[in-house]
């Protein structure tokens, strides 16, 4: 299947086997490392990135399927040196112990504070239409398609609060 | 994974040919994938509908019609939802994770498959996945499993938050068949019971594609959705209920409730209904609510729990939803 995909702003033709989802097309086919398989089957969040503004789990998903999409991964958001706001966070509150999960957390937290911006309630939201208060309840709730085997929990919604606050 | 071909549908006619041609529909894919990686599904072609034109949300005849691929996302957030239809939103958003209701769609969500442990594991017998081969759940652990409209061939449950509201709203599914016919199936009518053909599931024949679901102008009354589960997000339901109360001077003047996690398809009994209208709400109904809804259930020993479970979950429902608006 010959597939174009924009990952980071770089166009990158791909010709692979239908099956291939596309965290197996980053990793396997085109060299980008950063989105990590965990469970292969949408549970643990892991391969979490960013497709069209949208945060969803890569391994669920065929790369045939994102023709022409543009998709964002961890390598996308900063690099060392030039790091995004929630990976400076991350960093700075020790939002990780062995670091497997800190790509897909941090992709889909930034998805996520996107989605708290436009209003989108979530299951412990008190009130349906109103604004979105992010209270650690909110964070948790909003996060937990993400698991973190080192449990790093705590750290993660303080790095995620603090950037959402906008103090660094 | 076994190989198959893929296409991508430029029309619901080209979409609908080429599953009446054997090949399987995929939308979001978060829930045929899972199945394909672990070969309980292995459709020989894929036709990927994602690029079809069902995609909105609009307002029709006071109700909504919800185009199949509208996202479980965009879906919980749609305002018109949030305001009318406040248990949709809420059932949506107690389901799977963020990163999944970004890919779910309408269609899909109402057509995922049990999550039966034995149906997800090849090596075990599954009437559902290979008819005729034993059910492996009878006796073995169902904690996910159904203890209403079972049978004994199988005792899956249906596995879907989404479903069970709009249950509870009466909702109407839009097909379109091979050849472009439409015709409006009630989702009271879209699921079959389990029988001796437990892998039949819906009333749709291979060809047929969704193309919306309707919902009718919104009932009176206060809604909400409950969800009982093993942890506190991202988890399969135990039991949930989706429900309406209108109450009017102390008395309920209309009620509707669904049920998820317990039947074998999203569940609803107009009996328990009817025993509520026009009475006041006190412990003594509520109980005999729960006694009509439980009256056939047929628990296994791992999922016995589930009866009062129900009992309680039932009763704390219409016991929020009574006080409200009472008050
Ligand atoms: C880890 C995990 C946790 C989850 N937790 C929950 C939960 O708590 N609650 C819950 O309700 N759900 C949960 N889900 C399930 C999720 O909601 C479903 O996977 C999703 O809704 C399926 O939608 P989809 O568009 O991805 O379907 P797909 O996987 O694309 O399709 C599913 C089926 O529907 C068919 N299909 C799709 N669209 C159409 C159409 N328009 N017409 C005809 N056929 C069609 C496909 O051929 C396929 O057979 C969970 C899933 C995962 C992986
Ligand atoms: S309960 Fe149904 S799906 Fe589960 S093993 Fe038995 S037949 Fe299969």
């Amino acid at each position: 299947m010959k597939t174009s995909l924009t990952i980071n702003g770089t166009e990158h033709q791909l010709d692979a086997d239908s099956r291939t989802t596309l965290l197996d097309a980053l990793r396997n086919h085109l060299d980008l490392t950063g989105t990590k398989k965990g469970c292969d089957h949408g549970q643990c969040g892991a391969c979490t990135l960013i497709v069209n503004g949208r945060r969803i789990n890569s391994c669920l998903s065929l790369a045939c399927m994102h023709d022409g999409d543009e998709i964002t991964t961890i390598e996308g958001l900063g690099q060392p040196g030039n790091l995004s706001d929630l990976q400076d966070a991350f960093v700075k509150h020790d939002g990780f112990q062995c670091g497997y999960c800190t790509p897909g957390q941090i992709c889909s937290a930034t998805a996520m504070l996107q989605e708290v911006k436009d209003g989108w309630p979530s299951h412990v939201s008190a009130d349906l239409t109103g604004d979105v208060d992010l209270t650690n309840a909110e964070i948790s709730e909003r996060m937990s398609g993400n698991l973190c085997r080192c449990a790093a929990y705590p750290n993660i919604v303080d790095a995620i609060r603090e950037t959402a606050e906008g103090r660094k | 994974m076994k190989p198959f071909d893929y296409i991508r549908a430029d029309s619901t006619t080209h979409a609908t040919r080429a599953a009446g041609q054997g090949a399987n529909f995929i939308a979001g894919g978060t829930n045929l994938l899972d199945l394909m990686k672990l070969e309980v599904m292995a459709p020989h072609k894929l036709v990927d509908i994602n690029r079809l034109d069902l995609h909105q949300i609009t307002e029709v005849d006071g109700g909504l019609r919800i185009g199949a691929l509208v996202s479980n996302s965009d879906l919980a957030a749609d305002m018109t939802v949030r305001k009318q239809y406040p248990v949709l939103s809420e059932a949506l958003l107690a389901g799977a994770s963020g990163q999944l209701r970004n890919k779910a769609t309408t269609g899909g969500n109402l057509l995922q498959r049990t999550r039966c442990y034995y149906f997800y594991d090849t090596a075990m017998p599954c009437n559902k996945r290979e008819p005729g081969t034993g059910c492996q759940a009878m006796e073995g652990a169902t904690r996910l499993h159904a203890i209403l409209g079972t049978s004994d061939a199988c005792i899956a449950s249906h596995p879907s938050d989404m479903a069970v509201a709009m249950r509870l709203l009466d909702a109407v599914v839009e097909i379109e068949s091979a050849g472009g016919a439409v015709r409006s199936v009630p989702l009271s009518e879209f699921y079959r019971l389990p029988g001796q053909t437990p892998h039949i599931e819906t009333v749709l024949e291979p060809s047929d594609l969704i193309i919306a679901v309707t919902l009718p102008a919104p009932a009176k009354g206060a809604q909400t959705y409950r969800k009982v589960r093993d942890r506190a997000s991202y988890a399969f339901a135990m039991v949930s209920v989706a429900a309406r109360v209108q109450m009017d001077e102390g008395t309920i003047t209309d009620a509707a409730l669904a049920f998820g996690g317990i039947g074998s398809q999203p569940w609803r009994n107009p009996a328990v209904e009817k025993a509520l209208i026009g009475q006041k709400p006190s412990p003594e109904l509520f109980a005999k609510a729960a006694d009509i809804l439980l009256a056939d259930a047929k628990p296994q020993k791992d999922n016995a729990f589930k009866v009062p479970l129900t009992r309680r979950t039932l009763i704390a429902t219409l016991k929020e939803l009574c006080g409200k608006d009472a008050a």
